[in-house]
C-alpha cells in the first residue's frame, strides 16, 4: 500500500503538484528522513534538489586564517593513497571530487555542474551507466583547465595495480569513457544503483592528468607533486611536513562564488585527542579539531565557560560484538575458527541471544559515549530510510539466565554454569581503545551475574587491524568466541556495509583471512537478499532488501550492535563549519565560514 | 692520535652492522602492519591490502629485506616511508632543525644551570645553598617530564594565558618578532626538559667536583697562594670535568634523537614524535633509519669523548 501512494506521490512531485518540501515532510510523517526521501526522489526520477550548505560571506576572503588541529597530522597529500582519514582529510583541502556528501546525505555537486539524475539524463534507467557533466571553467591551481580526460585519468590511475592505489576498488568494475571536454560516461558491469561511489567523497578527488601522466603505475611514488598537490580546491598548496603541517592560502580563481571565506590555512598535527580539544575549547589556540574521542565526562568540564564547544556528526559507524560461528579453539588443516566446525557454545541461538541481552546499551552511553553515542538494536543504522523498525533491544539479566537454563547450562557450584561438565566461559576480544575496555568491564559484570565467566583480552589496534597473515590475534582471523570493535560507514549506502556478511566473504585460510565476514555467519537468506540488493534499481525496494537483511542479523544474533556512534569534533564558538556524519570532516570545506 | 681515531672506527663497523641486524631482526618480527587502518575501510577491498603489502615486500622473508635494506643504505638510499611515499632521508632532515633547537637548548639550558649550581655547592657541602640545590635537585628527577610537562600547560597556558602549548614550525612574522615568538613557544619545552636534565646532573657534577676538591694536589694549589676562583677553575674543575664530559658526550645522541614524550606533549614536530608516529603506524623503515642513526651517533660521541679525555688530561693517552 505505502509502495504505490509512494510512486503517486512522486509523480506528483514530478508533475509539479506537489513540491519537494511537502513530499519531504509527508516521509518524514511516515518515518523516512529527509535524506531518504530525496533519495527516492531523485531514484523516482526528480532531480535533486541541490543543498548548499547555509553560508553567509557575501565575498571571497576576509576572513583571516583557518586554524585545524588534527591530533594525528596528514602524512601524505595524494587521495590515491590516502590510507586513513587522517591523509583523505589533509588532501580534501587542496582536492576536490565532483560531488561531496552533505549533512543529510545528499549529494551537494563540487566539480560537477549537476549532479546525474534519471530527469536530466545523467542516470540510465536499468542502473548501468552514469553521465557526469563538469563545472565549465574550473581550473587547476597551476591555471590549466579541468577536462573529462582528467576524470578518466583518475580512473586508469587508481585502477592500474602498480600504482598500489587504495582508491582501487572504488573505481573498480566500471570503464569511463570521455563524451566531450566536459562530460564523462560510467559503464558499470553489473546495474549498480549506488552509482555515486566513484568521484565523490574521499577516494573520488581528482588529481590533474598533465601532473601525474608520467607517474602512472609503478613510477607512482616518485611523482614530486605527491607532496604539492596541484588540486582545484578553495585553498592552493603552501607548504607540506608530513606528520606536523599542511599550510594552504586562498585560491582567487576558486570555481564558487564568494568562497572561499579564510585567506590562510592551517592544519597542525601531532599530540593526544585530550589536548587537541582543550586547545580549541578551553585555550581557543585552534579553531577546529578533528576526532575527539575523549569521555563525554571530560568535554562537558573543558566546555564550561570555554572558547569552544564540541559538535557531533551522526553518520552509520556501529560499535558491535561479534560472535563467533565457528570453533576458534579446534585446529582443521591448519586452520583455526575453520568453518568445518560449529562453536561449542554459541551455535545454540539462545546462548546468542541470552548475550544480547546482557550487554547492557543504557549504562555504556550513560558512563563511556555520551553525547558521541545513541543505543541502537541494528546494524544497519543510516541512512534513515534503511534503518529497520521491526527490531528492539533490552537488558536483563533475569531473561539471559533463563534462557540459558533452557539451553540446558546449569548454575555450578561456583556460580558459573555447565553442561555435560563444560563451564559456560567465553574469551570476548577487542582492540586497546578506552572506551572498549570499559564496555568490555560491563558486559563483563553482567555476564557474571548470569553465570558466565568471561575472559577479557585486548589486543594492540595497529595488530588487531592489521592483515598480517602470520599474526593470530587479527581480528580476521578471529580466535575468540565474541569481540568487539567498530565498523564505519563511509558512505550513505549500505552495499559494501551489508556484503560483507554474505557467505562468499567468509574469512578463511584460503583467501588468507582477507574475506570480511569475520563471524563466519552464513544464511542463505541473507544472502539472497543482499544479492537482490546489489542489482535492484526500485530505491523502495532495494531499501526493503537491506532492511529484511538487517533483521536477519537481528535475529540471528550475528553481531550485538553496542553504540552507534557519532563523530566528535570540537569547534572554536565563531567558527560555522559544514560537517557530516557521511563525509569526512573537510570535505565541505569551501562552506566553512566565521561569525560573531 | 689520527692512527688510534682511525682504528676505533674500523671496530666500529662490525658493531654497527650488528646493531642493525638486531633492530632489523626484532623490527620484523614485531607483529603489526602499516595498512591496518584500511582493514575496517569497506571502501577498499581486502585485495588491495594485500597488493600493497606485496608491493613494499612486506611478504618476503626477513634475511632478503635486510639485504636489500642493507644494500641501499651502502649506498646512501635510507629507503622510503610506507606511511607517507616519500624519501626516509627527506622525512628527517625536514625535523631535524627543530628537534636540534629545542632539545639543544634544554642541554645548554641544563648545562648552564648544573655545572654553576654543582660547582657551588661542592665547594661548600652541607651548607644551606647546597642543601637547597640539593633539594630541588631531588624534586626535578623524581617528576618525569610527562608530569611537569602537563603542569605546566594547565599553569602557563591554561591558567594564565601566557605561552601557546601548541608549538608551531609555521610562524607568520619575520626578523625579532619572528625570534621572540620562536623563544615564547620553546620556553615550556625547554624548561621541562632543561630541568630535568639539570637536576641529575647538578648532583654528578657536585660528587665529581667533592672527589678532586680534597686532593692533595689542590691543598698544595692553595697552599702557593692561588685565589679560590683560580684553584676551583684551573685545578679542579678541569679535572671533575673528565666523567662529566663522557656524561654529555652520551647525551648529545639525544640531542639528535628528540625527545618522544615531551615533543608529543607540546606537539614539538621533532625526531622523537617521528618515531613514535612511525612505530604506532609500523612504518618500518623509518623506525630503523631513526634508531639506526641514533646508533651511530652513539658510537660516534663515544669517540668523541675518548678524544677529548685527552685534551683534559694529558695523561691519557691513546695507544
Amino acid at each position: 500500500m505505502f509502495d504505490k501512494d509512494l510512486r503517486t506521490m512522486i509523480d506528483d512531485v514530478k508533475d509539479g503538484r506537489m513540491n519537494r518540501r511537502a513530499f519531504v515532510q509527508r516521509m518524514i510523517a511516515v518515518g523516512l528522513t529527509a535524506p531518504m526521501a530525496n533519495q527516492i526522489l531523485s531514484l523516482g526520477g526528480v532531480a535533486m534538489a541541490q543543498s548548499p550548505n547555509p553560508y553567509k560571506p557575501t565575498k571571497r576572503g576576509g576572513g583571516g586564517p583557518l586554524k585545524l588541529l588534527w591530533w594525528q597530522g596528514p602524512t601524505l597529500l595524494n587521495p590515491h593513497f590516502a590510507t586513513g582519514t587522517k591523509d583523505q582529510d589533509g588532501s580534501r583541502l587542496f582536492y576536490e571530487p565532483l560531488a561531496s556528501w552533505d549533512a543529510d546525505g545528499h549529494l551537494n555537486p563540487i566539480l560537477a555542474a549537476e549532479i546525474p539524475s534519471i530527469q536530466n539524463g545523467g542516470l540510465s534507467k536499468d542502473a548501468k551507466t552514469v553521465v557526469w557533466k563538469l563545472k565549465p571553467g574550473v581550473k587547476w591551481h597551476d591555471g590549466k583547465p579541468v577536462t573529462a580526460d582528467d576524470l578518466v585519468f583518475n580512473w586508469e590511475y587508481a585502477t592500474d595495480p602498480a600504482t598500489a592505489a587504495v582508491s582501487g576498488g572504488t573505481y573498480a568494475d566500471m570503464t569511463v569513457e570521455k563524451v566531450d571536454d566536459l562530460t564523462i560516461r560510467i559503464t558499470f558491469k553489473q546495474p549498480t544503483p549506488f552509482w555515486a561511489n566513484a568521484f565523490v567523497g574521499a577516494y573520488g578527488c581528482i588529481i590533474p592528468k598533465h601532473l601525474f601522466a608520467e607517474y602512472k603505475g609503478s613510477k607512482s611514488r616518485e611523482a614530486p607533486n605527491n607532496l604539492k598537490p596541484v588540486g582545484t580546491g578553495p585553498y592552493k598548496f603552501v607548504e607540506f611536513k608530513p606528520g606536523d603541517l599542511v599550510r594552504g592560502e586562498i585560491n582567487p580563481d576558486y570555481h564558487m562564488a564568494n568562497r572561499p571565506y579564510f585567506d590562510t590555512l592551517e592544519m597542525k598535527g601531532g599530540g593526544d585527542a585530550v589536548s587537541a580539544a582543550r586547545a580549541v575549547i578551553q585555550t581557543g589556540e585552534y579553531d577546529f579539531a578533528w576526532n575527539i574521542q575523549v569521555e563525554d565526562e571530560v568535554l562537558l568540564r573543558l566546555e564550561k565557560g570555554g572558547k569552544g564547544k564540541t559538535l557531533y556528526a551522526v553518520g552509520g559507524d556501529i560499535e558491535f560484538i561479534a560472535v563467533n560461528f565457528t570453533d576458534p579453539n579446534t585446529e582443521v588443516d591448519g586452520e583455526r575458527s575453520s568453518m568445518k566446525t560449529k562453536h561449542p557454545i554459541l551455535s545454540d541461538a539462545r546462548v546468542r541471544k541470552a548475550l544480547a541481552l546482557l550487554v547492557d546499551r543504557d549504562s555504556i552511553k550513560k558512563v563511556i559515549y555520551g553525547r558521541a553515542g545513541r543505543t541502537t538494536a541494528n546494524y544497519l543504522n543510516g541512512p534513515e530510510e534503511f534503518v529497520s523498525k521491526n527490531t528492539k533491544w533490552e537488558f536483563s539479566i533475569e531473561k539471559a539466565s533463563a534462557l540459558l537454563d533452557e539451553a540446558g547450562w546449569k548454575v555450578g557450584g561456583d556460580g558459573i554454569r555447565e553442561k555435560d561438565g563444560k563451564k559456560l566461559k567465553l574469551l570476548y576480544q577487542t582492540s586497546i581503545n578506552g572506551p572498549r575496555q570499559k564496555t568490555q568491564a560491563i558486559v563483563k559484570q553482567a555476564c557474571q551475574k548470569a553465570g558466565i565467566d568471561v575472559e577479557l583480552k585486548s589486543v594492540v589496534a595497529s595488530v588487531f587491524f592489521s592483515s598480517d597473515v602470520a599474526n593470530p590475534d587479527t581480528y580476521a582471523k578471529f580466535y575468540a568466541d565474541i569481540e568487539m570493535f567498530q565498523i564505519p560507514m563511509t558512505q550513505p549506502d549500505p552495499a559494501l556495509h551489508m556484503r560483507r556478511y554474505h557467505s562468499r566473504e567468509v574469512a578463511t585460510k584460503d583467501n588468507k583471512w582477507q574475506g570480511r565476514n569475520f563471524p563466519r555467519w552464513v544464511n542463505k537468506d541473507f544472502d539472497a537478499a543482499v544479492d537482490a540488493a546489489d542489482t535492484e534499481t526500485d530505491p523502495i525496494k532495494r531499501a526493503d532488501l537491506y532492511v529484511k537483511a538487517n533483521d536477519l542479523m537481528w535475529q540471528d544474533t550475528v553481531v550485538i550492535p553496542v553504540m552507534h556512534r557519532a563523530a566528535v569534533e570540537a569547534c572554536s564558538n565563531t567558527l560555522r563549519p559544514a560537517l557530516s556524519g557521511w563525509a569526512n570532516q573537510t570535505d565541505n570545506l569551501q562552506d566553512w565560514y566565521r561569525e560573531g | 692520535m689520527s692512527q688510534y681515531i682511525l682504528r676505533r672506527l674500523m671496530i666500529a663497523i662490525p658493531s654497527l652492522l650488528g646493531i642493525s641486524l638486531v633492530l632489523f631482526v626484532v623490527l620484523a618480527l614485531a607483529p603489526g602492519d602499516p595498512f591496518g587502518e584500511l582493514a575496517t575501510n569497506p571502501n577498499v577491498p581486502p585485495e588491495v591490502q594485500a597488493a600493497l603489502r606485496a608491493k613494499f615486500g612486506l611478504d618476503d622473508p626477513i634475511y632478503l629485506r635486510y639485504l636489500h635494506w642493507l644494500a641501499a643504505m651502502a649506498q646512501g638510499d635510507w629507503g622510503f616511508s610506507f606511511v607517507s611515499r616519500m624519501n626516509v632521508d627527506t622525512l628527517i632532515l625536514q625535523r631535524l632543525p627543530t628537534t636540534l633547537y629545542v632539545i639543544g637548548s634544554a642541554q645548554l639550558l641544563a648545562l648552564a644551570i648544573a655545572i654553576p649550581v654543582g660547582v657551588y655547592a661542592a665547594t661548600r657541602p652541607y651548607s644551606i645553598f647546597d642543601q637547597i640545590a640539593n633539594t630541588f635537585a631531588f624534586i626535578g628527577f623524581s617528576l618525569p617530564t610527562f608530569f611537569t610537562g602537563i603542569l605546566f600547560i594547565l599553569i602557563f597556558s591554561v591558567k594564565l594565558d601566557w605561552l601557546p602549548f601548541v608549538y608551531s614550525t609555521d610562524i607568520k612574522a619575520t626578523g625579532i618578532a619572528w625570534a621572540l615568538e620562536m623563544i615564547r613557544q620553546a620556553i615550556m619545552p625547554v624548561m621541562v626538559l632543561g630541568l630535568f636534565q639539570a637536576a641529575s646532573m647538578t648532583r654528578f657534577v657536585r660528587s665529581a667536583m667533592l672527589d678532586v676538591i680534597r686532593l692533595d694536589y689542590v691543598t698544595t694549589a692553595r697552599a702557593k697562594g692561588l685565589g679560590q676562583a683560580k684553584v676551583i677553575v684551573k685545578h679542579v674543575m678541569r679535572n671533575a670535568m673528565i666523567p662529566v664530559v663522557t656524561l654529555i658526550a652520551l647525551q648529545m645522541p639525544a640531542v639528535f634523537g628528540g625527545a618522544i614524550v615531551t615533543e608529543q606533549i607540546f606537539r614539538i614536530p621533532g625526531i622523537g614524535s617521528l618515531l613514535i608516529s612511525s612505530i604506532l603506524a609500523n612504518d618500518t623503515p623509518v623506525v630503523m633509519a631513526v634508531t639506526f642513526v641514533f646508533a651511530c651517533l652513539v658510537v660516534l660521541f663515544n669517540l668523541i669523548a675518548d678524544v677529548l679525555y685527552g685534551w683534559l688530561d694529558p695523561r691519557i693517552s691513546f695507544r
